[in-house]
């Protein structure tokens, strides 16, 4: 499919200096401000997690106060679910699936630049919550980052800003959302029919429609706080006839299904990656979109597992319990097909593949924790300890961010034109897989002895699994600036990429990626390809 | 080579959970602490069922994928089957999936549901105690016999075992004897929790939650908050102390003696000399309002604000008095109306109008608090 390159030549090629970023309405570009968003946002938020180690490294309280302490663990979970995760997902979708429909552009690039340009501004709003703490904005928000009143209310200035930011960045995903669900829905190629749609973009195509859901109604949720806390309005205070539990309803409402907005994309591009390396057609392809429709559907219905403790009917919790487990289908019958779809191939293990074999493996571990955590009796004893951070930094980092560093890896040249050192790419694979499990592993254990979360110090007790946490925590940390220089390094040049840099990137496969040079010229797809 | 090396790392992993599934650990602590009640065995059982589960699903995978990267890669020779999607395993096996994962699904629910019944049964209580959490200290009242008891954290070095996990009043309760906790709060969110003798529920202001237990073991037991609340979220330990039930009734006996001559005093019209009120008023400020105002009166601002030279601390008493006695909502600054008796409002109002300086110079005594009130 060379049409592309002929057209650019009496084509306007990209506008230049700053103009080209602040006006762009050019899928590609705004991918890329996506991603590069989300790289700077993943140095900060990492850096909070990384203080929060040197913390609990010892008993004692050795580098920042309590509150301060709290502040820091409200803030790395925000930035890295907002403008880590969420953000870099959605730059993949703009990057790769109009390439893989074969459509032009986004379906709305205009409304595609503001979705981009809120997350600035609300990425100044988070971290000035941090700050005015110590230009007198009162109490520290140090609620963790689920908010809960009566806590929040409590908190000064920074709580505010913080629902503001979440206010901004809600719009910023509900029309990012609509615009990827319209692109999906109109902007197909001919031919490109719904069950030819690679895996990648039905992932984003249910995530997006989770998105649109849960966003509003968080939200509204913290609206209700800020009136709670400035307006005189009683609805999360006992005292005034509200109730303090119905913020953890709507918030869980929103936040569990929020896993599934981290996590499908991921599971897009396994769904891509594991049939390139193994050089054989995705297996389970029906299946695999049938699952994410029921991964939706329940997803939406059993958010109060994360409450299990806050004291409802036997027949409620009984309810939540046999939902959450039945979550272990969906999720079960992904993971059997991306191993089916292995089996009987010819595998060979670039650095994508690894990412991928080890998210299958470390994946399907926090899979089985979660099914530990959803057995409402045992819950009550893991409930707010360790154990369920261990699970879920599992579940979130091999299942989310590994996801993202696989597809960063796998498309990389595309994006460019320049394939990434192999070597680099490998080392820092092993990298940061070893020190991810050093880091979270032994959480599982001081969970059980009795941990609790959100804790600034601690007894001895519990200190060999936090040095080993931290020293995994620093080995993690530091594995990242290496990921940084392949990247610069990648842009910058290297060996030429060819339009189809991966052999078996098309077995079995419809997409229309690889059609397009490496990289690809400014415009696309300006005749609508014809899908076979 | 690649496979070598990933085989390690799960075998590493593999060792980690086998570690898991093996209760015998003991004091290093690689499992749910040791049960000392008849729920939380039933609870630590099903933990147990959960976490075998758990292990062997994990190293089924694992094996399984391992195996396939060895047998399937290309540095072999393998070659791609193209048509195995297509094929009848290809077809059906999504069915597979489903009715092997619910078969597990359904026997871990069982269990579970039966355990959950079991925690959610309440039989007739011996003994009912009504558990509040306040930033940051735990009240324990005994609804039976009208006892108090106000647990507050005991400091000491990071270096000694009693860091963060001892406090300056035990919960004392008797062994062998249905109990049934009452579970609230006065501020926020907060969370009973000592795993060996009782699940927990979340202590939550304007609710109260019921758990039961029935310990059988005597002995001390550790817990903390689990639910965040606030500042001193990881200073709020709790230590139960389960004596015989003889033991139990001689310790109500005493504290019942000890309250009553307390509320005695209180109650009594003496008028008290300042040197009386200053020493009881520091004793308890340091005990009730120094995690916020500080020892020294300085406070944290702007958060806890000093009181030290403060407007309040210095101007008129009913002013004083009126903030202490009845709080302020929305703040930190909790009523302490309810939980101090008249003496020991006295003592501390005057203790903080005459203390660091503060120079109003006034006495207040418990019947000035009396008709403030
Ligand atoms: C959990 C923290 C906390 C504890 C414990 C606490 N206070 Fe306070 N206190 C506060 C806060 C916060 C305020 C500020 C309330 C406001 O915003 O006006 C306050 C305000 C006050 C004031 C008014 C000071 C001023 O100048 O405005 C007085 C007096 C006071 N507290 C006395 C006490 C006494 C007496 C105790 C112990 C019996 C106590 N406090 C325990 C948090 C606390
Ligand atoms: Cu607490």
């Amino acid at each position: 499919m060379s049409d592309a390159i002929t057209h650019e030549a009496h084509h306007h090629g990209p506008p230049t200096g700053a103009k080209r970023w602040l006006y762009s309405t050019n899928h590609k570009d705004i991918g890329t401000m996506y991603l590069i968003f989300a790289l700077v946002m993943l140095f900060l938020g990492g850096a909070m997690a990384m203080v929060i180690r040197a913390e609990l490294w010892m008993p004692g309280l050795q580098l920042v106060e309590p509150d301060f302490f709290n502040n820091l663990v409200t803030n790395h979970a925000l930035i890295m679910v907002f403008a880590v995760v969420m953000p870099a997902g959605v730059g993949l979708a703009n990057w790769m699936i109009p390439l893989m429909i074969g459509a032009p552009d986004m379906a709305m690039p205009r409304m595609n630049n503001m979705s981009f340009w809120l997350l600035p501004p609300a990425a100044i709003l988070l971290v000035l919550s941090m700050i005015v703490p110590f230009f007198g904005g009162g109490q520290t928000v140090n609620t963790g980052w689920t908010l809960y009143p009566p806590l929040s209310v409590q908190s000064g200035m920074g709580m505010d800003f913080l629902i503001f930011t979440i206010h901004v960045l809600g719009v910023s995903s509900i029309m990012g959302s609509i615009n990827i669900i319209t692109t999906i829905v109109n902007m197909r190629a001919p031919g490109m029919t719904w069950m030819k749609m690679p895996i990648f973009v039905w992932s984003w195509f249910f995530t997006a429609l989770l998105l649109i859901v849960i966003m509003p109604v968080f939200a509204g949720g913290v609206t209700m706080l800020l009136f709670d806390r400035h307006f005189g309005t009683s609805f999360f205070d006992a005292a005034g006839g509200g109730d303090p539990v119905l913020f953890q309803h709507i918030f869980w409402f929103f936040g569990h299904p929020e896993v599934y907005v981290l996590l499908l994309p991921s599971i897009g591009v396994l769904g891509m990656i594991i049939p390139t390396f193994a050089r054989k057609p995705l297996f389970g392809y029906k299946s695999l979109v049938y699952g994410m429709a029921v991964l939706y559907g329940l997803g939406l219905i059993v958010w109060a597992h994360h409450q299990y403790t806050i004291g409802m009917s036997i027949e409620t919790t009984t309810y939540f319990m046999i939902g959450t487990i039945l979550i272990s289908i969906p999720v079960g019958l992904m993971i059997f097909n991306f191993i089916f779809t292995l089996w009987k191939g010819s595998i060979t293990f670039e650095t994508p593949m690894l990412f991928s074999l080890a998210i299958i493996l470390m994946f399907s571990f926090a899979g089985t924790t979660g099914v530990m955590l959803a057995v409402v009796p045992a819950d009550l004893q893991y409930h707010d300890t360790y154990f369920v951070v261990a699970h879920f930094h599992y579940a979130l980092i091999p299942g989310s961010l590994f996801g993202l560093y696989a597809a960063v890896f796998f498309w990389l040249p595309k994006w460019t034109g320049h394939m990434y050192n192999e070597r680099l790419g490998k080392i820092f694979f092993w990298w940061t897989t070893i020190g991810f499990n050093l880091t979270f592993f032994p959480q599982h254990f001081s969970g059980l002895a009795g941990m609790p979360r959100r804790i600034v110090d601690y007894n001895m007790i519990f200190t060999e699994f936090n040095v080993m946490s931290s020293v995994g925590a620093f080995t993690f940390g530091l594995s990242h600036l290496l990921f940084l220089y392949i990247i610069i390094k990648t842009v910058k040049g290297g060996e030429k990429a060819a339009d189809k840099p991966w052999d078996g990137a098309s077995i079995g496969y419809s997409g229309l990626e690889w059609t397009v040079p490496s990289p690809p010229p400014f415009h696309t797809f300006e005749e609508a390809p014809q899908v076979k | 080579m690649h496979l070598t090396r990933d085989s390690k790392l799960r075998l590493a992993t593999v060792g980690g959970l086998i570690a898991l599934s093996n209760s015998a650990y003991g004091d290093y602590g690689l499992n749910l602490v040791e049960p000392a009640s008849e729920i939380t065995k039933s609870v630590f059982d099903l933990h147990m069922l959960t976490a075998k589960l758990a292990f062997y699903i994990s190293v089924i995978i694992t094996v399984l994928v391992v195996y396939i990267l060895v047998k399937y890669r290309r540095s072999s020779g393998a070659e791609a089957d193209m048509q195995m999607h297509k094929g009848k395993f290809g077809v059906f096996s999504w069915l597979l999936v489903p009715i092997i994962v619910l078969g597990i699904d359904l026997s871990i629910a069982g269990p579970g549901t039966a355990t959950l019944h079991q925690v959610e049964k309440h039989v007739d209580a011996e003994l009912t105690v009504k558990v509040t959490g306040s930033q940051w200290k735990w009240t324990y009242d005994y609804l039976d016999n009208g006892v108090r008891v106000v647990s507050n954290l005991q400091e000491h070095e990071p270096t000694e075992a009693g860091y963060l996990r001892s406090v300056d009043k035990l919960f004392v309760l008797p062994v062998d004897t249905n109990i049934r906790f009452l579970h609230t709060a006065t501020d926020v969110l907060h969370a009973w929790w000592v795993p060996a003798i009782a699940i927990k529920k979340d202590s939550i202001p304007g609710y109260i939650h019921e758990t039961s237990t029935r310990i059988t073991k005597e002995g001390t037991y550790y817990g903390q908050c689990a639910e965040n609340c606030g500042t001193g979220h990881a200073y709020m330990p709790i230590v139960v102390k389960v004596v015989s039930k003889d033991e139990f009734n001689d310790w109500v006996a005493l504290k019942t003696v000890e309250a009553n001559a307390a509320a005695a005093e209180a109650s009594a019209d003496k008028v008290w000399s300042k040197e009386d009120l200053m020493a009881r008023g520091e004793e308890l400020y340091v005990k009730n309002c120094a995690a916020c105002h500080q020892v020294n009166g300085a406070g944290m601002p702007p958060v806890f604000p000093a009181l030290k030279g403060s407007a309040i601390a210095t101007g008129p008493v009913a002013d004083h008095l009126d903030i202490v006695i009845k709080g302020k909502a929305g703040t930190a600054m909790a009523a302490w109306g309810g939980q101090l008796n008249d003496l020991e409002v006295a003592a501390i109002v005057t203790y903080e109008r005459n203390a660091w300086g503060n120079d109003a110079g006034d006495l207040v005594q418990p019947a000035d608090v009396k008709s403030a009130r």
